[in-house]
């Protein structure tokens, strides 16, 4: 970009003085302004976030801009589509910038499935203003009445006309400054119209990606950039007493520096880099942490204040201690999931620069603007001095979301003078990184003769509330999730207590209904509250060929089973089917996933089949053999070759059915699909040998236990 | 000194022989398409073709590539024309984040080199030591069969 720079960042001038034309020329925008969140949603007591805005420039390309980031999801694609639906202009013309903190509205961040229902939203309702806005502008210049305009593939015609009355949508614009508001009567196409959106899309950066252009914050080097390297604690929550940098600093071109509990070198080259840090010398103090063997004892004992996700929730219907009293049928039983890994691809990188006092720092990172926010508060800066963009980032599945990495690399771009890039070995992103929690579940439940569900108490520790409520119909219910301590860092995960809530809830309904020698998937639709995630369900049990029984086929030690279950989260709902086979050796092989799910109406079809099964495979890694093993605050597998993720001779074949709900808005795919795989695994294990497993990873030594 | 042919083109490479190629190709040469994933062989993102066989760059030596010939993501397409492999790669959609995928598309090269003809067991065993986290595997077997179809002579079209 080429445009004078007027005063940054946008999000925190008001919306009419904001250098839009000075840094991208004349045109017209539309501002979506940023949305206070409700009570109970995401973010709330936060500022207001979101929103959106869009330039239509003279060379007809619509510039949009939304805070969320793209971090291997495909949410570019589907949110440029957006745009081009409803500017009713070429996929191609539409250019999307996404958690640039300079240009962007302030977003508190991609995770919770929220791009679509959020970004998507405000994008479509943004590009409907601005297509009424050109709509008139064309009224007024073709001369006739709003109505007989026709806006498509980036041009207004007379109807009628046979575009020989046709003018571009860069000459409409030509010579204007015009900022409008989103008006509230913002008519946005229903879905049932729409003639891009909800079609197959080829991504427009498929070519730079299979010819390796594409530069992800690990391929950036720009003249003169260092190597960062960090000197890590050697246990979690280990503190920093007494540090010497001399032998480090000693070696040419190497700048060490120390602040507080952060300990980095930024040398010419990688190997001095790693040589230098080798060189420090410093005396940590490591607090005594809980190893694996008592953890669930440490957890039970160690309740923790609540906070977003990982609130404490008391949900309470009708009198379960009554219920269970009277009831004929009762079950108890407890549910645990590991500490899994992130894993991506592309390890934490960041590189940091400055000028004149300005700070930019490019991350892969799933929340620019916290980075922003964090970066400012750490150096003593205005928010203004601080810019954050993401470049392409290979994956973060909710992993990439802290900024402390992005401080130590600013401290040390600034002591050195030069930009400073710090990527993450494999090693330091297994140690360094936080992990999905480990969860403990403790259900009981309650049910008449017949089956009919009448108690459920429901226990969650540590694995976060999402999916902790039931989608079943039961008088007398007590849900609660309470968070805990934790030995080694934990966070953010994609559907991370949806997974294990959904795994406890389903195994244990699956356990029910064998009690009550009913049909599992009966026996479900009997029980749900949810008309769509009955249809699901219905859907996946007719691709899957599913054939009714009470209770498992087969009572032995080995062969072939099948299962189901079913989860609600986000908006989203999904059933997943499972058929496995296992061995003499209990070896479980698994022969066929079939997969449904429903979100609304579908915005990018190609994009979410390629989201389902993607999420359908991650899941089975969490499922069947992911541990993170840690003793005294130390990661004992920091490896790919100690910390096995699934690998191509791990994939099924997986089917994948859409229920697509064009009369419904548009919820997010990244996670759900994920939620169900667990339990339908286990529900088919139970079916094939009789054995009920309840903890996962089912098989974590490759072999069931 | 030593002589390293990359992409067909002659580079003198002042580094120690024991300096893996990984750092060579993107370090030095500033070929940033062949990419850094664990450092220990197990996950294909670094794959590049030694004398046309995929071999993992992070595993290889300066001193072993020396007067070989390495092909890089960044040569297989000949100006603007994508290598068969790549264009199914992008026609199949085989990719969400497109980390792992020149180490897919160059182990897929190795592959269609060695057999024009691969089962899908074939395809799952040369392409196991890559891992794509995003979990596309069903779409990267699908961008192999189609590539597999074009270079067994096929019209590219279905069978």
């Amino acid at each position: 970009m080429t445009t004078a720079r007027g005063p940054l960042p946008f999000d925190l001038l008001t919306p009419e003085d904001r250098p839009y034309f000075e840094r991208f020329g004349n045109g017209l925008v539309v501002v979506l302004p940023a949305q206070r969140p409700g009570p109970g949603g995401w973010g709330r007591g936060g500022p207001p976030h979101g929103g959106a805005w869009i330039h239509l420039g003279e060379d007809g390309t619509a510039r949009a801009f939304t805070g969320k980031v793209e971090v291997g999801q495909g949410t570019r694609t589907a949110l440029s589509l957006i745009v081009a639906e409803e500017l009713r202009m070429p996929l191609a013309s539409v250019e999307l910038t996404m958690g640039d903190t300079d240009l962007c509205p302030w977003d508190m961040g991609t995770f919770g499935s929220r791009s679509m229902p959020d970004a998507g939203e405000h994008l479509r309702l943004t590009g409907a203003a601005a297509r009424a806005v050109l709509r008139e502008i064309a009224s007024r210049e073709l001369g006739v009445p709003p109505a007989e305009v026709e806006l498509s593939d980036g041009r207004a015609t007379v109807i009628g006309s046979d575009r020989a009355r046709s003018v571009p949508y860069g000459r409409l614009v030509h010579g204007m400054r015009r900022v409008e508001t989103v008006p509230a009567s913002t008519t946005p196409t229903p879905p049932p119209e729409w003639a891009k959106a909800g079609h197959p899309a080829v991504d427009p950066g498929a070519r730079e990606v299979v010819t390796g252009a594409r530069r992800y914050t690990s391929d950036l080097h720009p003249p003169g950039m260092l190597y960062g390297k960090v000197l890590f604690p050697p246990t979690y929550g280990a503190k920093l007493v007494r540090v010497d940098l001399s032998r480090a600093e000693a070696l040419p071109g190497v700048t060490a520096v120390h602040d507080g509990n952060f300990v980095g070198v930024a040398a010419p080259d990688l190997p001095t880099a790693r040589s230098a840090v080798k060189l420090i010398r410093a005396e940590w103090e490591t607090p005594s942490q809980p190893s694996e063997a008592g953890i669930i004892e440490f957890l039970r004992s160690h309740p923790a204040e609540g906070e977003d996700f990982w609130d404490v929730i008391h949900h309470a219907v009708g009198d379960v201690t009554a219920a269970f009293a009277s009831a004929p049928i009762s079950l108890h039983e407890t549910y645990t999931t590991a500490y899994i890994a992130h894993v991506p691809m592309e390890t934490h990188a960041v590189l940091a620069s400055w000028e004149g006092g300005r700070l930019t720092v490019a991350m892969g990172t799933q929340t620019p603007f916290r980075a922003r926010d964090a970066l400012a508060d750490a150096l003593s800066l205005p928010p203004s001095s601080v810019h954050v963009f993401v470049p392409p980032t290979g994956s973060g599945f909710g992993g990439k979301h802290a900024a402390e990495l992005a401080v130590g690399a600013a401290r040390l771009a600034k002591a050195s003078g030069r930009p400073v890039r710090i990527t993450y070995t494999r090693q330091e992103e297994f140690t360094q990184a936080y992990f999905r929690p480990l969860a403990v579940i403790e259900v009981r439940s309650a049910m008449q003769k017949d089956g009919t569900l009448t108690a459920w108490q429901f226990h969650v520790l540590n694995a976060g509330s999402a999916a902790a409520r039931t989608p079943y119909e039961v008088p007398n219910q007590k849900i609660d999730n309470q968070p805990t301590d934790s030995p080694i860092a934990q966070a953010s995960y994609r559907a991370l207590a949806a997974t294990a809530n959904n795994f406890a809830r389903e195994s244990h309904v699956d356990e029910l209904a064998a009690r009550a020698g009913a049909d599992p998937v009966e026996y479900r639709l009997r029980h749900l509250a949810d008309d769509r995630l009955a249809a699901v369900l219905r859907a996946v049990a007719g691709r899957s060929g599913w054939v009714a029984r009470p209770g498992p086929t087969a009572v032995r030690a080995v062969g072939t089973g099948r299962g189901i279950a079913v989860g609600l989260e986000k908006g989203g709902r999904v059933a997943t089917f499972a058929e496995v086979e296992v061995h003499e050796d209990r070896r479980l092989e698994i022969r066929r996933i079939v997969t449904g799910f429903e979100c609304g109406a579908i915005v990018h079809p190609t994009n979410l089949q390629s989201q389902v099964e993607g999420g359908t495979v991650m899941a089975l890694g969490g499922a069947l053999f992911e541990a993170i093993h840690f003793e005294g605050g130390r990661i004992l597998n920091p490896k790919l070759s100690q910390y096995r993720v699934p690998r191509f001779h791990d994939v099924p074949p997986i089917e994948v059915v859409l229920l697509d709900r064009p009369d419904l808005p548009s919820q997010g795919g990244g996670e759900s699909p994920l939620i169900a795989v667990a339990p339908a695994l286990a529900n088919a294990i139970y079916d094939a040998t009789g054995e009920r497993f309840r903890s996962l990873p089912l098989t974590p030594n490759g072999t069931l236990p | 000194m030593a002589a390293l042919r990359v992409n067909g083109v002659e580079h003198s490479v002042a580094l120690a022989p024991d300096r893996s190629l990984l750092y060579v190709l993107r370090e030095e040469l500033g070929l940033t398409g062949t990419k850094y994933g664990c450092g220990e062989g197990e996950c294909g993102a670094c794959k590049v073709l030694v004398d046309g066989v995929a071999l993992r760059a992070c595993m290889t030596s300066l001193g072993e590539a020396t007067g070989r010939s390495v092909t890089t993501i960044e040569g297989l397409a000949e100006g603007a024309q994508l290598h068969p492999v790549q264009q199914a790669f992008l026609e199949a959609g085989a990719f969400q984040c497109g980390y792992c995928t020149p180490g897919m598309i160059i182990a897929t090269v190795s592959l269609l080199h060695r057999t024009d003809r691969p089962s899908d067991d074939e395809i799952r065993s040369a392409l196991d030591g890559n891992l794509c986290r995003c979990g596309g595997y069903l779409r990267i077997l699908e961008a192999v069969r189609i590539a597999a179809r074009r270079s067994a002579g096929g019209t590219g079209g279905d069978p």
